[in-house]
């Protein structure tokens, strides 16, 4: 394996370091940054416990080399609150019980802010669908519906 | 210094006059609230710190070698070349930790690192820490291992009754038995021939139950430490610390004195996590052998390997009725599949059994359960340990009797409660018992009465019922200690530290303590800090399984906060000369209830009782009851302090040219005694639906046999080939809680986690049949099982037939 220089854009700091460049970014988000928020659960794509947004966008970061994050502007659960402030998709989890272990709840926190910033104000088919890739072993699913869709109903509120 | 000095300039926290006026006009101030869990901030901001999210310094990463073959024996190993790698601190194999454990005192048959035989497709056989994993896996491939193969016993038919000469799993007990049963029960109550025989009815049926695991996002993981004073810490995600603190000391022969456990945030169990495994122990030696930390984290794969889930059961049922639909009779047969390893097979075999015998009345039961090793994974609890299987059988076997007698089955099921019964056959006392308000609950909320049995072709309602126990009353090893117990220390400035043994692993255990000491105690719900689950720290709970956490625990609780409670209402009684019984704690303040303006905040009281009696502590603690339960052989298992009673109505749609099942919504009314705070109740209880949802439709954990590749393979260790049920799949789950008070449940408290889900899967069945008119006897109900069931050219007929001749409903009164 062999080390390149990487520059990555985590939650608007830049971190300048040397890693392999098909390491996936989650280890490095966790070894490396130690932001360890985003969490290992199959290393497959398959549970979404690792799920950051990548410019915006929901990504497994257990399938993302570190190379391909570069550049690009990354936020993991460390970066999802605005200061001491709570993001509204936090406060409806805790409000809803949307939650029971919380390993997957990070990656579900980060998959409902993707969902929310593309489509502000989702039918019950958009967040089945946009949080699908996330799996809740608890079965916590409806809260967590119910949670994404207060916030939803609220920024539409909000809008009016 | 005075307690006035020490008062704070506002009492934080604190309730206003008017929320203070409601809370002391309500029973419970705090208990029956939905109040927010304690560890949300923590957990929602990414702060919470799981197994793998801590890494002392020096820290080693090791992994773990594991066997390409289902049943071999290991003829020699030879791991110079692993060592010789650079970046390689140590090896351990077998021989390094030459000693046998297990959960059961009674099956010791697992070696941390397998001895001289491997048992299934992953079994361990050797371990290497190294500076970081991708050497330690470099490391393994170097390791040369010399197996001998050997048959592998696969079909748990065939581990019952092996063919002459072969190999067993485990070698017998006993010269001349057979080594692959890990355990066999028989028990009868009453004369089930004699009353078979004069039954009007009697209904038989062959049921096969397939395995399914608890798959928690988190995997296992565990670090281990030994310090330069010969002390070890093990941290792990593990949901019993004290057994596993037991076990380390007991298997390293190391002073338990000198073993500390501590259970970081765990990110789901289920049972999965409820022994001690073999990284525990290898981290543990690999830690003592390098002189620093060492860290496995089990890949997805190794999840898979673990196990310890629902075991694979093969069950008949024999029902025998008179025309009312009284049960006069229950004779069952269970041949479960323990995989490699006993676990905790020998209480599974017992509750496939001893858990069957509420919410009804039987007139006479037998069942007969064998539990054999096969070469696969060992199979143990996963919620609703054991009884989750015969509860299908038999909830789809009162309803195939129901269909017979043309009786509605709910009202079948009404018949037979065993109302306030204080025995069941098998003599489990029962003190509270809200199931028919259950059945009640979901026969209105699914409207049942006006659709049961008149939708229209592909749609369906079915009904279960079930119960389990809050607890046993008897611990894993034998001991007359208390089963849980707890301490709570008050600080000056009115925060209480609360310590518990008990293993916090979603289901809210943290949040129970918190807010038993804020209603006793009277301080907000933030001012109540818990410390739980580190055995240098805390009291002993023997760990999160059988649903016993809340029950106990919380017993242990109420008890240390009285004894504080009683105490600080002495001391304000002596210095406003009033009675005790007139001081309230409540809501930040203590008050004289008959003049409310007469209060001072809660932390200047702690300080006048501190002042007068010294530091504010108190330990308290629960004990089971140790005289109730069966007066025959095994009659202490399945004896609880007290049961929990659940009814499921599914919906289902089935479509015909396809076979797939769709579960549209399931409710489910569960009598959890006392709800504490029901939104932990209600979570528990979608869980438990949910995850019995997933395994009627789609989890498997299945193998190759020897015909269709390698034998004994798992068929698909991974979330990409084992579904669990998505944010799509899931169906709407409406909740209805059924408080009945248990006499010995804190506050009349008895459990949630476990009962919910055992009605998830025969509901689904009877719902199917009443869409479609076929009986699927087997899980899951997948679309080919499905679709081949409905190539029966009979099944429009039977559901047409159904239909003819509406159940009878209004007979109730009789």
């Amino acid at each position: 394996m062999s080390f390149a220089p990487i520059e990555l854009r985590v939650n608007g700091a830049v971190h300048r370091l040397e890693a392999d460049p098909a390491r996936p970014l989650l280890y490095v988000l966790r070894d490396d940054l130690e932001l360890t928020g985003t969490k290992y659960g199959c290393g497959e794509g398959e549970c979404g416990a690792c799920t950051v947004l990548v410019d915006g966008r929901a990504t497994k970061s257990c399938r993302l080399p570190v190379a391909d994050a570069a550049g690009r502007e990354i936020t993991t659960i460390e970066g999802l609150a605005r200061g001491d402030a709570l993001h509204p998709l936090q406060q409806a989890f805790i409000d809803a019980g949307a939650f029971q272990c919380g390993y997957c709840t990070p990656g579900m926190l980060m998959a409902a802010a993707s969902l929310l910033r593309r489509s502000p104000h989702p039918s019950d088919s958009d967040i089945l669908g946009g949080m699908s890739g996330n799996v809740c072993r608890c079965g916590t699913y409806p809260r967590i519906m119910a949670a994404i869709r207060q916030v939803a109903s609220q920024t539409a509120a909000g809008a009016r | 210094m005075r307690p006035e000095d020490l008062r704070p300039r506002q009492a934080a926290g604190a309730a206003s006059e008017e929320e203070l006026r409601e809370a002391l006009a309500r029973e419970f101030a705090v208990v029956g609230s939905r109040a927010r869990r304690v560890d949300g901030a923590a957990k929602l901001t990414g702060r919470a710190l799981y197994t793998d999210d801590l890494a002392p310094p020096g820290l080693l990463h090791a992994r773990i070698l594991r066997s390409p073959h289902a049943h071999a024996r290991i003829l020699a190993i030879d791991a110079s070349a692993a060592l010789a790698l650079e970046g390689v601190k140590a090896v351990v194999t077998g021989r390094d930790m030459p000693v046998r454990y297990g959960i059961i005192p009674w099956t010791r048959d697992e070696y941390p690192l397998a001895l001289d035989k491997a048992r299934y497709i992953g079994d361990a056989v050797a371990a290497v820490a190294a500076v970081d994993e991708d050497t330690a896996d470099a490391a393994l491939r170097l390791i040369r291992v010399e197996y001998q193969p050997l048959p592998p016993v696969l079909d748990p038919r065939e581990a019952a009754d092996p063919p002459e000469g072969a190999v067993p799993v485990h070698e017998p007990a006993k010269p001349g038995r057979n080594g692959n049963v890990t355990k066999h029960v028989h028990l009868e109550f009453g004369d089930v021939d004699a009353k078979l025989a004069e039954s009007d009815v009697v209904v038989e049926g062959e049921y096969y139950f397939e395995g399914s695991t608890h798959t928690p996002i988190e995997p296992h993981c565990a670090i281990g430490w030994y310090d330069a004073t010969g002390k070890l810490t093990v941290w792990s995600a593990t949901q019993v610390p004290h057994y596993l603190h037991r076990e380390l000391a007991r298997v390293l022969d190391l002073d338990v004195a000198r073993v500390r456990v501590v259970q970081p945030v765990v990110g789901g169990a289920f049972g999965g996590k409820s022994e001690p495994f073999d990284l525990e122990f290898c981290v543990a030696k690999l830690a003592m052998l390098t002189g620093r930390p060492v860290k496995i984290l089990y890949t997805r794969e190794e999840v898979f390997y673990a196990h310890r889930g629902r075991h694979p059961m093969l069950t008949s049922h024999k029902l025998g009725a008179d025309r009312e639909g009284h049960i006069l009779a229950v004779d069952a047969r269970n041949l479960l599949d323990g995989g490699a390893y006993a676990s905790f097979g020998l209480v599974t075999a017992y509750y496939s059994g001893q858990l069957l015998t509420a919410p009804y009345r039987f007139g006479s039961y037998r069942f007969d359960a064998t539990r054999v090793y096969t070469n696969k994974p060992a199979c143990g609890p996963k919620r609703g340990h054991g009884s989750v299987q015969p509860r299908f059988a038999f909830e789809v076997q009162l309803d195939k009797l129901a269909e017979r007698l043309g009786l509605d089955p709910i009202e079948l099921r009404r018949r037979n409660f065993m109302a306030d019964a204080p025995r069941t056959i098998n003599e489990l006392r029962v003190q509270s018992n809200g199931f028919l308000q259950c059945l009640d609950a979901v026969e209105r909320a699914s409207g049942w009465k006006e659709r049961f049995r008149k939708l229209p072709w592909g749609r369906g309602l079915g009904v279960a019922g079930s119960c389990y126990i809050s607890g046993t009353n008897y611990p894993i090893y034998p001991n007359d200690m208390p089963q849980s117990a707890a301490q709570i220390q008050v600080e000056r400035s009115g925060r209480v530290t609360v310590f518990v043994g008990a293993s916090e692993i979603g289901q809210g255990s943290d949040t129970v303590p918190a807010m038993i000491v804020a209603e006793e105690l009277g301080v907000p719900l933030d001012y109540v800090r818990v410390l739980s689950a580190d055995t240098d720290l805390v009291p002993v709970d023997l760990g999160a399984y059988s649903s016993r956490e809340t029950f106990m625990m919380g017993n242990a609780v109420l008890d240390a906060a009285r004894t504080l409670r009683d105490l600080v209402a002495t001391t304000l009684a002596g210095a406003w000369s009033i009675p005790t019984d007139r001081v309230a704690l409540c809501g930040g303040w203590a008050l004289d209830v008959a003049s409310p303006e007469t209060r001072i905040p809660i932390s200047e009281a702690f300080n006048l009782a501190e002042a007068k009696h010294g530091s504010l502590g108190a330990t308290g603690s629960y004990n089971t009851p140790k005289d109730v339960h069966g007066s025959y052989r095994g009659g202490t298992i399945g004896a609880s302090p007290a049961y929990s009673f659940t009814a499921h109505v599914a919906e289902v749609e089935v479509e015909a040219e396809t076979g797939v099942v769709r579960v549209g919504k399931i409710w489910v009314a569960h009598d959890c005694g006392r709800a504490l705070n029901p939104v932990l109740v209600e979570g528990q209880m979608e869980g438990s639906a949910y995850m019995g949802f997933g395994e009627a439709l789609m989890e498997a954990m299945t193998y190759k046999d020897a015909d269709h590749g390698k034998a004994g393979l798992h068929n698909g260790p991974s979330l990409l080939d084992y579904r669990i049920p998505t944010s799509l799949d899931t169906p709407e789950i409406c909740s209805l809680i059924v408080e009945s008070v248990d006499p010995e449940g804190p506050y009349g408290a008895k459990e949630a986690g476990e009962g919910p889900l055992h009605p998830s899967i025969p509901a689904i069945a009877n719902a199917i049949f009443d869409a479609v008119g076929v009986r699927i006897d087997r899980i899951p109900f997948d679309p080919p099982r499905v679709w081949r069931a409905l190539q029966d050219p009979g099944a429009r007929a039977r559901w047409q037939g159904c239909r003819a001749s509406p159940p009878e409903v209004a007979a109730a009164a009789d």
